[in-house]
């Protein structure tokens, strides 16, 4: 059953990414006018119709400090990573030598794993190759581990990666669960939620 | 900005925006497995466009071009992992993965 608030919520959800559409329309025109918003307007609209996604649940936070310092580090690494893959391609010598890692985030909320999987896949040296959505695990393929050492400060900066994201724009709660005040195991909290209820 | 400057500047990006690419195209060639060689195939020319789409956005200092260009940057940026994480699920899961070259697999046992 949905109530009338549950369908206006999902109506609302649907706005960021119709309002991110009318932007993109107006970001390939490279101008503004009012027909170019009438026609971002309409264009948007049967796209959200037509393309239903599945709502995602938004934070409804953003820090803009936060979210400027994820991005400055973001092409910060983009750019140091990128050299790194670069010389392992033409080094005279190439040992391959790779790992797949299992890395539990802290987080439970699908907004910010899925950041993080698109952030830490951005920067070169990394592939998702597999998310693991109720334990929030992703199961990255990386480039170049050598050894025990390599992979533990991998699995740092993958944790501080989503904890910039949390900071920027993470749900009150998904910041705390980060301090450590909320359980950080998706199913221990969700056990814990039913216990509340039961 | 002066004119020797503006020069240099546009030279260092394209030159770096070049040599990703061919960075990038080696990588493809000398990586041993599909794993690894979608590193090269899809990262490094994600830093080699942002130095190329911002070099035009210096040469071509205009409204239009400036967000055309943050345009084109953010869909390589949202579409290049989703491609890689695709190929590289269909090639773990066809087998097409090599353990000698890996350390540690941890999805292996899940």
């Amino acid at each position: 059953m949905t109530t009338p608030r549950e369908r206006l919520e999902a109506i609302g959800n649907q706005i960021p990414p119709l309002i991110a559409l009318i932007v993109l329309w107006m970001l390939l025109w490279g101008e503004f006018s009012w027909l170019n918003l009438l026609v971002a307007f309409v264009v948007g609209l049967v796209v959200t119709v037509a393309f239903y996604l599945v709502p995602v649940q938004l934070s409804g936070r953003v820090h803009p400090l936060h979210t400027v310092v994820f991005f400055v580090r973001l092409i910060l690494d983009i750019v140091r990573a990128s050299i790194d893959v670069s010389w392992l391609a033409v080094k005279p010598r190439l040992i391959a030598s790779n790992a797949i890692l299992a890395i539990r985030l802290h987080t439970r909320s699908d907004l910010i794993l899925t950041w993080t999987a698109v952030a830490t896949s951005i920067v070169p040296g990394s592939i998702v190759v597999d998310i693991d959505r109720e334990s929030s695990i992703l199961y990255l393929h990386v480039l170049n581990m050598h050894s025990a050492a390599h992979i533990e400060s991998f699995r740092r900066q993958v944790l501080d990666t989503e904890r910039r994201i949390v900071r920027a724009f993470g749900s009150r709660e998904d910041v705390e669960r980060m301090r450590g005040v909320i359980p950080a195991n998706r199913l221990d909290a969700r056990r814990a939620d039913q216990n509340k209820q039961g | 900005m002066s004119a020797v400057l503006h020069d240099v500047l546009t030279a260092i990006l394209v030159l770096a925006g070049a040599t990703m690419c061919l960075a990038a195209g080696i990588g493809l060639i000398r990586f041993p497995d599909v794993l690894s060689r979608l590193h090269a195939a899809t990262k490094p020319q994600i830093f080699g466009l942002l130095a190329v789409t911002a070099d035009v956005a210096i040469n071509n200092f205009s409204v239009g071009t400036v967000t055309l260009v943050v345009a084109i940057v953010v869909f390589q940026a949202l579409t290049a992992p989703m491609a890689a994480h695709l190929v590289g699920r269909a090639a773990y899961e066809t087998e097409h993965r090599r353990p000698d070259l890996l350390i540690v697999d941890e999805l292996k046992n899940r």
